[in-house]
């Protein structure tokens, strides 16, 4: 998968879980709980989408790499990488 | 004897006095099972999914969709279970008092809906109601700014669009039949149901703060165990099984309540009604501004894997839109957390007719004094706002060191 394919991927999810939050103009490196209003269960919400869409394994631990746009791919793709 | 009961306008919160009956899900004859969703209510805050609380067969529908009438207005009749039909309608269908219902201009009855093509149902959250409307009036629901929760198209955004597409040019014959005519002071959708909300939270907060005679407790709350059991017992859970630490706070309120139970009850205007069972509301914020606070039922019952699943399912219906009346009438107290604001003490207004909200702020590291020595450690200011009319501070504080203790053995909870 590519890196604008994960990018897509990811914001798809979060478009999911909130809809209202209107994604197009998202920044990269700021925070989804600062740019959307994102609260503790919309993390969890999202972990919960990545571990479906990605087949992945996401210990509580690593959330905190999961805190940006920038920061999910880069963690998405090193779990890509470590699988091939 | 015909053993009739009524269906009526519920009251879902302190600041509801009437409600629009959107949709009947169900038809005069059709079996209605106690506990399912027969109509669909809209509130200023909310449109609502609203049980039966009886099993029976549907005899009689009083009030047609459109209609706005007051809380306790009989909406239909339903012959409970077990009875035999009777050959003309009861006297007691006849005599049931219903107030005057209020007609809402321009919301009357709707035509049946064309339907829509599949591919504009996608994955958009749209209310049943908005959908039917949106096929009368042939909005395209992709084109429809959502203002609902959790972004939800609502039927007034449908209204919206197709006003704002009749403004800006030809409409279709059947959308411009169907479309009430907006009153010209009237404000634009959104900021309408923006607006109601706030003026809703407004009447209750103002009531509460008139009437309620509060009192403000809190404490500090040692979170190192609770913390620590949670963090190794999310090693081994499953991602979809992992708990928040919100749901120990709640599951430790509802077991401080079964020990101090005059903070679990409401306050009926002249006296305590004491609840037996505990239905905490957990109030949850809205992206677009304003609050619900719906229960999660028999909080103190649940194991905390039921608590959380029940939990993450409250808050994603909540954002949706896709509450039912039970959630919204039923909280005994209610807990709200600023913690992920940054907010270290909350002295919350009390939710009437409830005697008793529980605030928690956000975990941070202090020092702490365990055996003699200074550590940091992970703690948490619990509050309590309380009517006093009903209880006082020893009771409070009785409470809130209840709720520490059970804190301090979260394996138990």
């Amino acid at each position: 998968m590519t890196t604008q394919e994960i990018s897509s991927q990811v914001l798809r999810l979060l478009g999911n879980i909130a809809p209202e939050a209107g994604l197009g103009g998202i920044r990269p490196d700021v925070p989804f709980r600062e740019q959307f209003d994102l609260d503790s269960m919309d993390m969890l919400n999202f972990v919960i989408a990545l571990h479906k869409e990605f087949q992945i394994e996401i210990p509580e631990a690593d959330y905190s790499k999961l805190a940006t746009l920038e920061s999910s791919i880069s963690y998405l793709e090193a779990h890509q990488r470590a699988s091939q | 004897m015909q053993a009739l009961s009524e269906f009526v306008m519920p009251h879902l919160g302190a600041d509801m006095t009437a409600g629009t009956l959107l949709m009947w899900r169900k038809k005069p004859g059709d079996h209605v099972t106690k506990g399912e969703i027969i109509a669909d209510v809209e509130t200023d805050k909310a449109d609502i999914e609203v049980e039966v609380f009886t099993s029976g067969v549907l005899e009689e529908i009083l009030v047609t969709p459109g209609t706005k009438v007051p809380v306790g207005t009989v909406l239909a009749v339903i012959r409970q279970e077990g009875e035999a039909v009777p050959e003309k309608p009861p006297e007691t269908a006849r005599v049931i008092p219903m107030p005057a219902p209020v007609p809402q201009p321009g919301l009357q009855p709707l035509p049946r809906p064309s339907p829509l093509p599949a591919q504009a149902a996608g994955r958009l959250h749209v209310s049943p109601l908005a959908r039917k409307l949106a096929g009368e009036l042939r909005v395209d629901l992709a084109s429809v700014t959502p203002t609902g929760p959790g972004g939800r198209i609502t039927r007034e955004d449908i209204e919206h669009a197709a006003h704002a597409r009749a403004a800006a040019g030809p409409a279709p014959a059947a959308a411009t039949a169907a479309l009430p005519a907006p009153k010209p002071s009237e404000p634009s959708a959104p900021a309408d149901r923006h607006a109601r909300m706030r003026q809703t939270i407004a009447a209750a907060m103002a009531r509460s703060k008139r009437e309620i005679p509060h009192y403000y407790l809190s404490a500090t709350v040692d979170l190192k165990a609770a913390m620590d059991w949670l963090t190794t017992g999310n090693l081994t859970r499953p991602v979809e099984e992992r708990l928040l630490y919100g749901v120990l706070l709640i599951k430790a309120v509802a077991l401080a309540l079964r020990e101090v139970p005059e903070l679990n009850a409401v306050w009926n205007g002249a006296q305590l009604e004491i609840k037996p069972e505990i239905h905490v509301g957990v109030a949850i914020s809205l992206r677009q501004g304003g609050l619900i606070a719906p229960a999660l039922h028999h909080a103190d019952r649940k194991t905390l894997t039921e608590l959380m699943r029940d939990f993450r399912d409250l808050v994603q219906r909540t954002r949706a839109g896709s509450l039912r009346s039970s959630e919204l009438s039923d909280s005994t107290i209610t807990i709200t957390s600023l913690g992920e604001q940054g907010v270290e003490s909350v002295f919350g207004i009390i939710y009437p007719p409830q005697v008793a909200l529980v605030g928690f702020g956000s975990v941070v590291e202090r020092p702490w004094s365990v055996a003699g020595q200074v550590v940091s450690r992970p703690v948490i200011t619990a509050t309590l706002s309380a009517d006093h009319r009903v209880s006082d501070g020893h009771r409070g504080g009785i409470f809130l060191r209840a709720v520490d203790r059970l804190l301090q053995t979260p394996e138990k909870l």
